[in-house]
C-alpha cells in the first residue's frame, strides 16, 4: 500500500471521528443547535480530501501520518469551538480553509527542492524579527491580558508571532548549518551570534512582556544550536542567561511578576489588594481565569462529561472562564473529554512529534535535518507551554495549542509547518 | 547529528508525558478537593442539573423541593423552602452562588445521589452517558416542626437557640436559632440576609447558628457535669453535707454566691442536693476543688466537651465546647492552670454549644449512655431503596446510678427549686437552671437544660437567651417547658 492510501484510509477514520464528535454535540445540545451542523463533518472530509490530493501529487512519498494527525487535531478543536460558540466555528472553519490553501501553495511552490530557502536565510531572519516586533510598535498593536500578542489592523487581528517562529526556525537552520563547524570549534568570539539572539529574546520578553514566547524562541534557538553544534554547554549556558534575564524582567516588570505570582500561589485564604478593584481573594482577582480553569479540568475527572454536556455557562447565560476557546481550549477539552480523551489528544500531539523527528533522522542533509526537528521541536515545546501554563506546571502565558486553538494566525502557521515536514519526508524518502 | 536529533527528540517526548502526568494529577488526585472548593461554580452548577433529592420533617412536610428552570437546552433544579426561615438552622441552602450550608451541605451526597450502592452507581453512569437526569436521594429527618414553630415563637425576638433530642436515639427533634434567615434569600437577596438586625444581639450574623456553633459559658447549667463527677467517682453523695458561709474561699480571696440561687444569701448547713436544687455556687465551688479540674474536665470530655460533636451537620458550623482563652481551645495539658471553683459552677473559661448541653441532659435521661444526635431519619433512594440510620451510642458516661440519682435532684429543681416554671401538669419534668455572668453590670446569659418524662424519658432540651437581666429558671425554662410539652403530645407514631 502506498504512503498516501494509507493516509486516505487514516483520513476516512478521522472522518468517522469527527461525525461522532459532531453528532454527540447535537444530541447533546439540539436545543440550540441546528441538523444543519453534521454538514460540518462532511465539509471538514471535504477540505482534507483536497489536501490529501494535492499531497498526492506534490509529496507522494511523505509521510503518511502527519496529515491525518493534523485534521483529527484541528477536527477536535472545531468541534469543541462550535460546541462552545457556533460563530466562531464558522470563522474557524474559514480559517482552516485557508490553512490548508496555505498549506497547498508551500507544497506546490517547494515541491522541487525546498532547500532553496537556504539562500535567502537573512531575508527569513530580518521578517522573523520584524513580525516579533510587530506588536510592539504603537497604533496597530494590541494588548491582551497584559501581553502584547496582537496586531489589529481593521477589524482583522492576528498573532504574527506565529509565522515569525516559523521565519525564524528557517533562517536558524540554514545559518545555523552554514556556520555549523565554526561555532563547534567553541571559541568565545563565536559565542557573539548566541548572545545577538540571547538579547533578541529578552527584547521579545520586554516588547510583548510575554514570558511563553520568549521562552519558545529561546527554546527553539538552543535546540537548533544544540542539534548543529552538539555543544550542551550551549544549552546550559543558554538556560542559565536566560533564567538570568527572566529574572531581571520579573524584578523590572509588573506583568510578568504577577503571572508567577499566580503560577506559585492562585488560592489565598484571605483578601488581598486586587488591582481597580476591592480587595478580594487572589482566586476571585488576579488568579480568577487559572482556578476556574482548574476547576473545569477537575471537573471533567477520568471520563469527562461527554461533548456537549459541559459546565461553562451559568444558568443565566454568563462565562463561567474567560477566552476558553483560545487560550483554554484545553481546559474545555480536558472537562468534557475527561482524563481519557486528554491523554489520548496528547498521545496524538506525542505521535506527531515521534513522526516529526523521524523524518529528521531519515533527512538526508543538514539543514533538512536542522529544519524538520526545528520545526517539530517548536511544535512540542509551544503545547507544553501552553498546557504546562493551564496545568499550573510552569506560569501560564497566552499562546495557543497547535492545531486545536481559536485563531487564524495559528492555524495558518502550523499548517506551513506541516507542509515543511512533508516536504522534508518526501525529499529523504525519494533521495535513498 | 542523528544522535542529537534522539536527545531533543527525548527531550520533547519527556516535556509532552509531564502533561500527562499533569493532567492525572488534576483529574484524578486533586479532582475531590477541587470540588470542594468553594468557589467552584462549576462543580456547583452541574450538580443543579441534578435532579436534587427533596428533604422532609417528621411528618411528611416538604422542607426543601426543587423549582425546574429550562435554559440553554439543559434543565436546572433550584432549591425551594416552603417554610422559609422555619428550618433554616438545621436545613440550611444550597446555592449556585454561596455554596451550601447545613444538612443541604452534609448530606450532599444524599442528596445528588452519591451514594448509591454499586448496581445504583452503574445505572447512574448509564444515565449519564445516555444523557439522562441523576435523581437525588430524599431525605427524611426527625424534625418535630410543632417544636419548631413552638420555639421560634418563644425565643421571639430574642438571641438565642433551642436544641431538642430523643435521649434514647439521639434523634434531633428541633434545632433553632434566633435570629434567623430565610434561605430562599440567600441566592437572590443576599443583602436581606445580611441585614438581619435583632436589637437583643447586635453585631451578630443572622447565619451563625446558635444551637451548634455558638459558645456560651454555661453558668450553673453546668453544676450537672460537676455533680455527674461528683458522684460517679464516689467522692459525693446526693447527701453528703456542706456548710455554704455565701460565698467559696479560693486562693484566699471569697467567691460570692450568685442571685439566682432560690433563697437567702447564706444557706448554712446544706446537702449537696439541696445545694443543687438551690444552685448554691458556693458548694460546687468547693466540689470543684476538691475533684481537681483533671476530674471535672475528663468528665466532661466523656460528655463530649474537646471534640466536635458528632452530628450529621457540617463541620464548618459545628463549635467545640471546652475550656477558652480568647477564641482558643485550651488543650487538656493546659487544665491543672485554670480555676477548677469557678469552672464547677461553669464561669470562668468554659464556654460551650446548645447542642452540647443538650446532649448532657439526653446523656442523664438515657441512664447515663449518650447517643450520636443526627438530623436524618432514613434516606429514599431514587430506585425506592429505604435506607435508615441507625442509633449510635456514642459511650457509657456516667453509670445508671449516678443517672439516677442525678435524675432525682433535676426533678428537685423543678418541682420546688430554680425551675419550677418549667413544671408540666402530670409529667414529671427534671431540669437545671443556668445563670451566666458575663461581668459587672453586663446582662446575663440565660440557660435551661431539662428532660422530660423523668421516669421514662423521650424528650431532652437546652435552651440559651443571650441579653437577659432576668435568670435562667424565669426566662429559658419556660421556653424549655413549652418545647416539651409540644414534643410530648405529638404522637410517637407520626415521628418514624
Amino acid at each position: 500500500m502506498s504512503a498516501r492510501t494509507r493516509e486516505l484510509l487514516i483520513l476516512i477514520l478521522v472522518g468517522l471521528i469527527t461525525v461522532t464528535g459532531f453528532a454527540s454535540v447535537y444530541i447533546a445540545r439540539q436545543n440550540e443547535l441546528s441538523p444543519g451542523s453534521l454538514s460540518y463533518a462532511g465539509f471538514f472530509f471535504a477540505l482534507y480530501l483536497t489536501a490529501h490530493i494535492v499531497a498526492r501529487y506534490t509529496v507522494p512519498g511523505a509521510d503518511p501520518y502527519l496529515l491525518p494527525m493534523t485534521a483529527l487535531l484541528t477536527a477536535l478543536g472545531l468541534t469543541e469551538i462550535y460546541r462552545l460558540n457556533p460563530t466562531d466555528a464558522l470563522r474557524q472553519g474559514l480559517w482552516v480553509v485557508i490553512g490548508v490553501a496555505v498549506f497547498s501553495i508551500t507544497l506546490i511552490t517547494l515541491r522541487h527542492d525546498y532547500r532553496r530557502l537556504e539562500s535567502y536565510k537573512y531575508l527569513f531572519g530580518l521578517s522573523a524579527l520584524a513580525l516579533l516586533f510587530l506588536p510592539a510598535l504603537p497604533k496597530i498593536g494590541l494588548a491582551r491580558n497584559g501581553a502584547r500578542l496582537w496586531v489589529h489592523v481593521g477589524a482583522l487581528q492576528f498573532q504574527p508571532g506565529e509565522l515569525g517562529k516559523i521565519a525564524m526556525i528557517v533562517f536558524l537552520a540554514a545559518y545555523l548549518h552554514s556556520k555549523q563547524e565554526v561555532l563547534a570549534q567553541g571559541r568565545l568570539k563565536d559565542f557573539g551570534p548566541l548572545l545577538a539572539i540571547w538579547g533578541c529574546a529578552m527584547l521579545v520578553l520586554v516588547a510583548t512582556r510575554d514570558l511563553g514566547s520568549a521562552l519558545l524562541f529561546f527554546g527553539i534557538f538552543l535546540a537548533i544550536l544544540y542539534l548543529a553544534t552538539s555543544r550542551l554547554l550551549y544549552v546550559w549556558v543558554g538556560l542559565g542567561l536566560f533564567l538570568v534575564g527572566a529574572a531581571g524582567v520579573y524584578e523590572t516588570t509588573a506583568h510578568v511578576r504577577t503571572r508567577v505570582i499566580i503560577w506559585l500561589h492562585p488560592w489565598t485564604t484571605q483578601a488581598i489588594p486586587c488591582p481597580g478593584e476591592k480587595p478580594m481573594t487572589r482566586q476571585q482577582c488576579e488568579s480568577y481565569q487559572l482556578v476556574k480553569s482548574l476547576y473545569s479540568i477537575a471537573h471533567g475527572g477520568f471520563s469527562g462529561t461527554g461533548l456537549g454536556k459541559g459546565t461553562f455557562t451559568l444558568p443565566s447565560g454568563g462565562n463561567l472562564i474567560p477566552d476558553l476557546n483560545t487560550d483554554f481550549i484545553f481546559s474545555a477539552l480536558a472537562q468534557e473529554l475527561g482524563l481519557v480523551g486528554v491523554a489520548a489528544i496528547l498521545l496524538v500531539l506525542m505521535l506527531f512529534v515521534v513522526r516529526g523527528f523521524h523524518i529528521a533522522l531519515l533527512a538526508g542533509d543538514g539543514f533538512s535535518k536542522l529544519l524538520s526537528a526545528g520545526l517539530t521541536f517548536s511544535f512540542a515545546l509551544q503545547t507544553f507551554i501552553i498546557i504546562g501554563g493551564i496545568l499550573r506546571l510552569i506560569p501560564l502565558t497566552g499562546i495557543t495549542l497547535p492545531f486545536i486553538s481559536y485563531g487564524g494566525s495559528s492555524v495558518v502557521a502550523n499548517f506551513i509547518l506541516l507542509a515543511g515536514l512533508l516536504l522534508v519526508s518526501q525529499r529523504a524518502n525519494e533521495t535513498p | 547529528m542523528n544522535a542529537r536529533v534522539r536527545i531533543v527528540a527525548l527531550a520533547s517526548l519527556t516535556m509532552l508525558v509531564a502533561l500527562i502526568v499533569a493532567s492525572t494529577y488534576w483529574q484524578a488526585w486533586a479532582a475531590p478537593d477541587l470540588a470542594n472548593k468553594s468557589d467552584n461554580a462549576i462543580q456547583q452548577i452541574s450538580e443543579f442539573t441534578i435532579d436534587r433529592g427533596r428533604i422532609f420533617a417528621a411528618d411528611g412536610t416538604t422542607l426543601a423541593k426543587n423549582r425546574i428552570v429550562h435554559n440553554g437546552g439543559r434543565t436546572y433544579y433550584f432549591r425551594r423552602y416552603p417554610l422559609g426561615s422555619l428550618t433554616a438552622a438545621a436545613i440550611g441552602y444550597a446555592t449556585q452562588t454561596r455554596s451550601r450550608a447545613g444538612l443541604e451541605r452534609s448530606a450532599n451526597d444524599h442528596l445528588t445521589g452519591a451514594d448509591q450502592s454499586l448496581t445504583g452507581a452503574i445505572k447512574q453512569i448509564g444515565d449519564r452517558l445516555l444523557g439522562s437526569t441523576i435523581r437525588g436521594s430524599d431525605v427524611y429527618t426527625s424534625l418535630n416542626l410543632k417544636a419548631q414553630r413552638i420555639a421560634t415563637q418563644a425565643l421571639g425576638s430574642n438571641c438565642g437557640a433551642a436544641v431538642a433530642l430523643e435521649p434514647s436515639t439521639g434523634r434531633v427533634f428541633a434545632l433553632v436559632t434566633k435570629p434567623t434567615y430565610n434561605p430562599n434569600d440567600v441566592e437572590g437577596h443576599y443583602d436581606r440576609v445580611l441585614h438581619i438586625n435583632s436589637p437583643s444581639c447586635k453585631g451578630s450574623s443572622a447565619l451563625l447558628d446558635r444551637a451548634t456553633q455558638g459558645l456560651y459559658p454555661p453558668g450553673s447549667s453546668f453544676k450537672v457535669v460537676t455533680t455527674a463527677a461528683a458522684l460517679d467517682t464516689g467522692r459525693f453523695t446526693p447527701s453528703s453535707s456542706f456548710y455554704d458561709p455565701g460565698y467559696c474561699t479560693e486562693y484566699g480571696q471569697p467567691v460570692s454566691n450568685f442571685q439566682d440561687q432560690g433563697r437567702a444569701e447564706s444557706f448554712g448547713h446544706l446537702t449537696l442536693a439541696t445545694a443543687f436544687q438551690y444552685s448554691v455556687n458556693s458548694v460546687f465551688c468547693n466540689v470543684g476543688m476538691k475533684l481537681r479540674m483533671h476530674t471535672l474536665m475528663n468528665y466532661a470530655r466523656r460528655f463530649g466537651f474537646d471534640q466536635t460533636p458528632p452530628i450529621d451537620l457540617p463541620g464548618n458550623a459545628l463549635a467545640i465546647s471546652g475550656l477558652y482563652k480568647g477564641t482558643r481551645l485550651l488543650s487538656p495539658s493546659e487544665d491543672d492552670h485554670q480555676d477548677p471553683g469557678r469552672t464547677a459552677f461553669g464561669q470562668d473559661k468554659l464556654l460551650v454549644t446548645p447542642l452540647q448541653m443538650a446532649m448532657v441532659a439526653a446523656t442523664v435521661a438515657n441512664n447515663g449512655k449518650e447517643m450520636q444526635p443526627h438530623l436524618i431519619d432514613h434516606v429514599r433512594r431514587s430506585n425506592g431503596e429505604i435506607e435508615r440510620i441507625k442509633p449510635q451510642m456514642l459511650g457509657q458516661v456516667i453509670k445508671p446510678a449516678t443517672a439516677m440519682e442525678l435524675t432525682q435532684m433535676m426533678e428537685s429543681v423543678v418541682t420546688a427549686g430554680t425551675g419550677t416554671e418549667a413544671a408540666i401538669p402530670g409529667i414529671k419534668v427534671a431540669g437545671k437552671t443556668g445563670t451566666a455572668e458575663n461581668g459587672t453590670g453586663q446582662p446575663n446569659t440565660t440557660w435551661f437544660i431539662a428532660f422530660a418524662p423523668a421516669d421514662a424519658p423521650r424528650v431532652a432540651v437546652a435552651v440559651v437567651l443571650q441579653n437577659q437581666t432576668g435568670v435562667g429558671g424565669t426566662t429559658a425554662a419556660p421556653i424549655a417547658r413549652q418545647i416539651m410539652q409540644a414534643i410530648l403530645t405529638t404522637t410517637a407514631n407520626s415521628n418514624s
